[in-house]
């Protein structure tokens, strides 16, 4: 039977946490969930990266409106968008919010590898 | 390296998640990792043999100039790449849901197996990655 692992008072969560976001905030309310949840880990103490792709991308060009993504810019979640999916929507590198980093799906695979604990969205 | 199990639930033709999962098994197996893919509900149809190429009427192309993408090519590809890479790639379907669709013709190399060979992929990896579908 699997039991999870019960945190112990005061212990530090170091877990690594990869969430990725494939839809833009515009065609789905649980977006600034997902955010939430990425903030709410990160200040748990977790390693978290939000890794946007496909049209999770959108929210990532400089001028786009989505309060609940730039606070997510000023926690300690790394935010890393994809440059496939940067690509095929014409987002340049200098089109982008300060705060998201270019990546590509490498990254993703590395993060898997060394056990981060992976949610899509 | 390391061992990793994507889940994919996306019918072909449908989302661009399907592509997504096609690129990341691609680069797990290019860094060199064993990689578990469960395809259950639709995406069991990505394999299925019986995909064909068609020409495009309106815009007035043949089936040799459309050269249209199917997705069994891809797993093909995934496939062969795994063992010019000497890394393994299982590539399981969902029997129940393989049945419920008609889509026994697999490409060569795919296998068939329960949501019980997916647990045992998840607890032999390092890494799990589960896109769902909505």
């Amino acid at each position: 039977m699997f039991a999870p692992r019960r945190r112990q008072k005061g212990e530090v969560n170091v877990s690594k946490y990869l969430l990725i976001q494939s839809k833009s905030p515009w065609e789905s309310g649980d977006v600034a969930h997902f955010y939430a949840l990425a903030r709410e880990l990160g200040h748990a103490g977790g390693e978290v990266t939000l890794f946007l792709v496909q049209n999770g991308v959108m929210p990532a060009r400089a001028g786009a409106k989505d309060a609940a993504l730039d606070q997510l810019l000023d926690s300690q979640v790394r935010v890393l968008a994809d440059d496939f999916s940067l690509r095929e929507r014409a987002i340049g590198p200098g089109a982008m919010k300060r705060g998201i980093r270019t990546s590509s799906i490498d990254e993703i695979v590395d993060l898997l590898s060394v056990g981060a604990k992976a949610l899509w969205h | 390296m390391s061992t990793l199990t994507i889940g994919i639930m996306d019918p072909p033709y449908e989302s661009a998640n399907t592509p997504t999962a096609f690129r990341l098994v691609e680069a797990a197996i290019r860094k060199g990792h064993d990689v578990y893919v469960f395809c259950y509900e639709g995406a069991t149809a990505l394999g299925y043999a019986g995909q064909k190429q068609h020409p495009n009427a309106v815009h007035g192309t043949s089936l040799e100039a459309e050269d249209h993408p199917n997705p069994k090519e891809w797993v093909k590809s995934l496939l062969a790449f795994a063992a010019e890479k000497k890394v393994k790639l299982v590539w399981c379907n969902c029997g129940m849901c393989v049945d419920e669709r008609g889509v026994e013709n697999q490409v060569e190399g795919t296998c068939r197996g329960s949501p019980v060979d997916a647990w045992k992929y998840c607890e032999a990896s390092d890494g799990v990655l589960l896109i769902g579908t909505e």
